[in-house]
């Protein structure tokens, strides 16, 4: 008998990212860039956070004909977003074949207490969390794959590196602590104790972790995988700086090769104009997008 | 050493079964370091990005140069698999090493959502292999040289050549290390095409 959608064919897909750039496409044009720059996924948007930003409004999934021109234009796993809790919009991407959803804060969240079930999903899910005890709820739940929150369309690294740390600051606690403190720990963390007794024992989290939220150079990819994480989601910093095609090639390499200077010097050359970061202390805390989910 | 190319993909949980196996191993992402290498496993991932980045910095090259004077043997698991194969449906010029008469169609089975994992017969096994298959390709042509050791639905989905195999499942996702066992015997003495 064969198994589908069982938790070991989602995060064995997570697995499959491993050392990877997932980049975030608004075009089948642009879904092809990314594909030719070696991505090991794309996922498909109506508008790059930064935009989302810019135009304010609310944010939704993208529309299905969107999506599925670009899943007919490359032949890597296509990925894309819904709204925190908004489990019918998950429904309408797993009945169009998306290969993974990202239930994501970028989006205008539709649920303020309660996330997906995805359980409930054949398709995979990919969680965004700032430390480790919102990274366990969410696995709780059903994800199979976990990235930082970072402060996405900010081309700005720095939350990324902050909740980076964080979450192996916790791990690394959690590995000091005897067997009989963790249930204390596990209602610190907010987490259910089976995933941190599970933390506890393994020293890392139960399903692959990526970096996102603020990528916009090869540098800020390396810096993302010495800091632990397992590959890097970069959004609005390959399609809103100068020479995307360039640029995008320079961040797989730079995942690749990420302890080896020589490749980093080489990549990082004449990539053109950066997208224009944001400093995160100058956007109002109501308007922070990792601030979302809980 | 058994070597493993790790410019993308799953190359730790390949490197976690040698170690609970006792064998060592080393990451592959530049020729030079296939150098004393006499084994190389080429994991799962996007096999796109496999082909790219291992033809940029040489191995490709030096793989295909140490492979034709017997100094290496291959094994490739899913994006690995399609790696090795001379021919992929449909793309033509992805890069890859191709060295095995083998043709694959890339995400046959279908998209994620059609992944699945089920127990496999496999020949000189006396118990069932669980195999993981995610985005797996199909083996459509199995050339000259080559035996299959283990089919899905009529497909192969394991196949062996005297100094190579591929698995379009994912060994390195389970704990059992008999695939790794075999491909270890495979690289020290080579394997019989003689059926039985």
């Amino acid at each position: 008998m064969e198994a589908k959608g069982t938790l070991k064919v989602k995060t064995g897909f997570a697995e499959m990212f491993k050392g990877g750039v997932i980049m975030d496409v608004t075009t089948p044009e642009q879904a092809e860039i990314a594909e030719e720059a070696g991505a090991v996924a794309v996922m498909a948007l109506e508008r790059v956070p930064a935009d989302i930003r810019a135009q304010g409004g609310v944010a939704r999934m993208a529309d299905p004909k969107k999506i599925k021109e670009i899943m007919a234009a490359v032949s890597i796993p296509v990925m894309a977003k819904v709204r925190i809790g908004h489990f019918a919009e998950a429904m309408i991407l797993e009945a169009l074949g998306v290969d993974f959803i990202d239930e994501s804060e970028v989006l205008t969240p539709a649920d303020e207490e309660h996330h997906i079930d995805k359980w409930a999903f054949k398709v995979p899910f990919v969680n965004g969390a700032r430390d480790l005890g919102e990274a366990l709820r969410r696995i709780a739940e059903g994800a199979a794959m976990i990235r930082t929150k970072g402060e996405a369309g900010t081309g700005n690294v720095v939350e990324a590196v902050r909740h980076a740390r964080r979450m192996w600051k916790q791990i690394r606690w959690l590995q000091s602590l005897r067997e009989d403190e963790l249930p204390a720990a596990a209602k610190e963390l907010e987490a259910p104790l089976d995933l941190v007794k599970w933390v506890h024992e393994h020293g890392k989290l139960p399903v692959v972790n990526f970096a996102a939220g603020g990528v916009a150079t090869p540098a800020d990819a390396a810096l993302m995988m010495h800091l632990g994480m397992e590959g890097v989601f970069v959004g609005s910093g390959i399609f809103k700086s100068g020479d995307p095609r360039k640029r995008a090639r320079a961040i797989v390499r730079a995942v690749t090769h990420y302890d080896d200077p020589e490749v980093l010097a080489e990549v990082s050359e004449d990539l053109g104009e950066p997208m224009v970061g944001i400093n995160i202390d100058l956007i109002p805390e109501e308007e922070r997008l990792a601030k979302r989910g809980w | 050493m058994i070597g493993i190319l790790a410019v993308q993909g799953d190359f730790r949980e390949h490197e976690h079964m040698f170690q609970r196996m006792g064998v060592p191993t080393r990451r592959v992402r530049r020729a030079g370091d296939l150098t004393g290498v006499t084994g190389l496993v080429i994991p799962g991932g996007e096999s796109t990005t496999i082909g790219k980045l291992a033809r940029e910095y040489g191995v490709e090259e030096e793989a295909r140069r140490r492979y034709q004077e017997g100094s290496l043997a291959l094994w490739g698991t899913c994006a690995g698999a399609i790696w090795l194969s001379r021919e992929i449906e449909g793309y033509p010029d992805q890069p890859r090493l191709g060295v095995l008469d083998l043709a694959v169609a890339r995400n046959a089975y279908g998209r994620q959502v059609e992944s699945f994992e089920t127990d496999l017969a496999i020949e000189g096994f006396d118990r069932p292999f669980h195999a993981v298959f995610i985005r797996a390709p199909v083996i459509t042509r199995v050339g000259e040289g080559l035996r299959v050791l283990a089919t899905y639905r009529g497909d192969p989905v394991w196949a062996v050549g005297e100094r190579a195999m591929v698995t379009t499942f994912h060994p390195e996702l389970t704990d059992d290390p008999r695939v790794h066992a075999f491909f270890l015997r495979l690289v020290e003495k080579g394997v019989s095409l003689k059926a039985g």
